[in-house]
């Protein structure tokens, strides 16, 4: 009878400590964010542009993680990036639906200098804080960090902003897939 | 007599190189026009320091370094400066690079050159005179050359003459001719490194090279070896492995193992840049293949490659031009652009020489390109990953150790193009790490920004609640002298503090509406403005209310409570106080609501008929306000007088 209730008791207090153990690392070693939610938003352009519905990159992925919507949302990331959130999500890979926004070239915004008024209209709008400029000041944007969200061109009111599409350069040029090339023929 | 080692794999491709070697170094005559990229070497462009019309004399710095992986860019030969700007360059993409266009004056005049005393000099001395002087590797990587002088203290300082690569005899003729001027750059270079030791590796098939050299080192402890001609001696790891047996693993650089490894055409360069105060202005280029007089040509950098080739008797215009040698060159695209530093060997396609590949089959998994592959990598793999867009994948079978040598393309019994699709590879994988480098700026501005907006609102609500109990407190203190008689109120603290705080938060929130609505909504301005004075009226209603309230609760209580007549002083201030703001809040609600520029305007001038507009609302509270204050007065005065009785 003692053997038994040595033997209940070893079990009870070895429940205990495990349970102490255990609570103490779940409390310890706490996962505060959604790591998921991460790894989806790491994915995403982070280009900011709201065409997903949702107000930034980080919204849409939250938005994913939870299932509420569709992995085919974000036209900066274009198919590539939805190939990726396929894979990461072990889910098929999805086109564009038809009628939504298709993904277009990679541009930055410029403000034509001499119309600019000043009114400050575009600085409230960019969502990475691109556009240097105060009130009355002509205002100018830093190419280097303009995601090319087009946020700034609906706010202002002399329509001065316009999109430049990336050119190609030496720092950025890619060797193409390899295909048979086709030459012209020269005169 | 050391040991010679191996490297795995290797080729052995056709030579063609007696085709260039039969004669001497040729010199040519100045072109009209040179076209001097920027784009010298790895690493950014120079920025040009010359402006157009300029005169400018031979040696003079067109273009200073632009950073710590930038060469200054110079005048090879005296005259003006045409035109700066974007030009055909000697690259696979053919996009223009910015280029200087200098015309020659044909005096190749001098400007004063400034020798370096080595061996007085410190190694960062040595190493920005080399960076001025615009000094790059000749090898045809044009990595600039003081950072790699940047290692200091080496056991093996291994000297590049391999020049493994078919129809390429640039380095041959140089061993050949001018074996006196490569060894001073040896040791010069070897003074920088503290090299314990130099090794001169040349391929056996350069005899005459390697007996120039070997008289050249005669009497110094350097040592010129013999080694195997097997395509790719020449790659820095591979020659590195056959004279020193050294391997270099993956992810580690050759100088953390001692090692360092630098062209012949690089140490001739070094030697004239310090000895003579000459900067990097030509270079021997061989011109070979459909090329009617073949030869290696001393070439002033910037020349235009067509003027070169139409100096060497290029038969068909319209043929292809390979850059480089046929395993590892590229095809030019444009042949207007001038020569570049990494222009070791031109050569003009034709048909005999370079039959047409023919089509691409399926890979049958032969093998043989493993086996002839220097890296030691298993390039069908690579092949399947990059064709399949798996760069990750091909990234972890180590496709950046891949030095693009072409052996796997060579021996590919189904005519795959593998290199190619390395390179496709290579610059996908760069080019997803540009994007998220970019994005993961562009996330946090974003995030920084959020937080900015979160705490300029927070800033904001609190400035505009301080502001209001400032203007609260003086409107007190204003209309503290008229009233006459200050008594004491029932009205409860609690209630104060209720009515003070919607005060401030419906200022708060009228402070804080446009600011938002500019971000949000695209209401026009009529439309805000008669929302903002009906929010206004709303809030000076509501004041009015409980101001109201605040009256009619203070009768019953100032008639129970007898005892707070000592407080009654501080009571009947703050009641005072409050009905300030009160009056306050709804003036100023009443200039908005005139201010909105509608219907309340002749409303509000028309104070005789009490309707729905802001003014009247404003009277109406504070009427009320003073009718609270006088009843709050009675009742106290009343409870005075029974407390006396
Ligand atoms: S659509 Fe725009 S905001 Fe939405 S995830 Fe894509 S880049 Fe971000
Ligand atoms: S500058 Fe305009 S396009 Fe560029 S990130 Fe800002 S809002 Fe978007
Ligand atoms: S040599 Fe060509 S066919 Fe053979 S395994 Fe390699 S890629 Fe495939
Ligand atoms: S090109 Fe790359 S994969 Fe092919 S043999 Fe050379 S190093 Fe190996």
């Amino acid at each position: 009878m003692t053997t038994l209730l040595y033997a209940l008791l070893v079990m009870v207090a070895l429940a205990l400590l495990l349970g102490a153990i255990l609570g103490y690392a779940s409390v310890r070693f706490k996962v505060d964010a959604d790591p998921l939610v991460d790894k989806i938003d790491d994915i995403l352009p982070q280009t900011q542009c709201g065409q997903c519905g949702h107000p930034g990159c980080r919204p849409y992925a939250e938005a994913i993680a939870s299932g509420e919507e569709d992995i085919n949302k974000c036209p900066p990331g274009g198919e590539d990036g939805i190939r990726k959130l396929a894979e990461l999500l072990g889910v098929d890979f999805k086109p564009f639906d038809a009628g939504a926004a298709q993904p277009k070239p990679k541009a930055v915004a410029l403000i034509d200098e001499a119309t600019c008024i000043g009114c400050t209209l575009c600085i409230q709008a960019c969502p990475v804080d691109a556009i240097l400029g105060s009130a009355k000041q002509m205002h100018t944007i830093i190419a280097s960090e303009c995601t090319g969200c087009e946020l700034c061109l609906p706010p202002c009111p002399v329509d001065c902003i316009r999109m430049i599409p990336h050119g190609t350069d030496l720092t950025n040029w890619k060797w193409r897939y390899p295909t048979i090339p086709i030459k012209a023929v020269k005169p | 007599m050391s040991w010679l080692y191996d490297f795995h794999g290797g080729i052995h491709p056709p030579q063609h190189k007696d085709a260039a070697t039969g004669s001497p170094i040729q010199a040519l005559p100045l072109p009209p026009q040179l076209h001097i990229a920027l784009a010298q070497s790895v690493g950014n462009a120079a920025r040009p320091t010359v402006a157009v019309g300029q005169h400018v004399r031979k040696g003079e710095t067109l273009a200073e370094p632009d950073g710590r992986l930038s060469a200054a860019v110079h005048a090879p030969t005296s005259g003006t400066i045409t035109a700066i700007g974007p030009h055909p360059f000697a690259h696979p993409s053919g996009l223009p690079v910015d280029t200087v266009t200098l015309q020659p004056d044909g005096l190749d005049e001098w400007q004063p050159r400034q020798p370096l005393d080595w061996q007085q000099a410190d190694a960062a001395t040595l190493r920005q005179h080399l960076q001025a002087m615009g000094v790059v590797g000749l090898g045809g990587a044009v990595f600039p050359t003081h950072l790699k002088l940047a290692a200091g203290k080496l056991a093996t300082l291994v000297v590049n003459g391999a020049e493994c690569e078919p129809f390429i005899s640039c380095d041959d003729l140089l061993m050949r001719e001018r074996a006196a001027g490569i060894v001073d750059g040896i040791r010069i270079a070897a003074h920088a490194l503290q090299a314990g030791e130099v090794l001169i590796g040349i391929e056996d098939n350069k005899p005459q090279a390697i007996a120039a050299m070997q008289a050249a080192c005669a009497g110094t402890a350097y040592r010129v070896v013999s080694i195997p001609t097997k395509y790719p001696s020449g790659g820095a790891k591979q020659l590195i492995r056959i004279l020193t047996g050294i391997e270099v693993p993956h992810g580690i650089r050759a100088t953390d193992l001692g090692v360092q490894c630098l062209n012949v055409g690089t140490l001739y360069a070094i030697a004239h840049a310090v000895l003579h105060g000459e900067p990097l202005l030509s270079r021997i280029v061989t011109v070979t293949g459909a090329v009617a007089r073949a030869a290696n040509y001393e070439v002033a950098i910037g020349t235009p490659l067509a003027w070169l080739l139409q100096q060497a008797g290029m038969s068909d215009p319209n043929a292809d031009v390979i850059m480089g040698g046929p395993m590892m060159g590229i095809t030019l695209p444009d042949l207007a652009a001038g020569l570049p530093k990494a222009g070791n060997c031109l050569i003009a396609k034709n048909a005999a020489l370079f039959p047409p590949r023919p089509a691409e089959q399926a890979c049958i998994r032969c093998g043989d390109c493993a086996s002839v592959c220097p890296a030691e990598l298993q390039p069908m793999d690579l092949f399947w990953f990059a064709k399949s867009r798996q760069f990750g994948k091909a990234q972890e079978r180590h496709l950046f150790d891949c030095i693009e040598c072409g052996a796997c393309s060579y021996v590919c019994p189904s005519q795959i193009p593998l290199v190619d699709y390395y390179r496709f590879a290579k610059s996908e994988i760069w080019a997803a790490e540009r994007d998220k480098k970019s994005a993961s700026l562009a996330r946090q501005r974003h995030e920084f920004r959020q937080f900015r907006i979160e705490r300029d609102k927070s800033e904001k609500a609190a400035r505009v609640a301080a502001r209001a109990a400032e203007q609260a407190a003086k409107l007190a203190n204003q209309t503290a002298s008229p009233v006459p008689a200050p008594a004491a109120t029932g009205m409860d603290d609690a209630k104060k503090a209720a009515i003070a705080a919607a005060l401030a938060r419906a200022a708060a929130q009228k402070e804080a509406k446009p600011l938002s609505e500019q971000h949000t909504s695209g209401l026009d301005d009529a439309k805000q403005a008669a929302i903002q004075a009906a929010m206004a009226r709303a809030a000076a209603r509501k004041a009015a209310a409980e101001a109201a309230k605040a009256g009619d609760a203070a009768n019953p209580d100032s008639t129970a409570t007898a005892t707070p007549a000592q407080t009654g002083m501080d009571d009947a201030k703050r009641a005072a106080i409050e009905a300030a703001m009160a009056r306050a809040a709804a003036r100023k609600a009443a200039a908005e609501a005139a201010k909105a520029g509608d219907a309340a305007n002749p409303d509000s001038t028309a104070t005789a008929t009490p309707a729905q507009t802001g003014m009247d609302d404003a009277k109406r509270a504070a009427i009320e306000a003073a009718m609270a204050r006088a009843a709050a007065r009675k009742a106290v005065a009343e409870a005075k007088k029974d407390a006396a009785s």
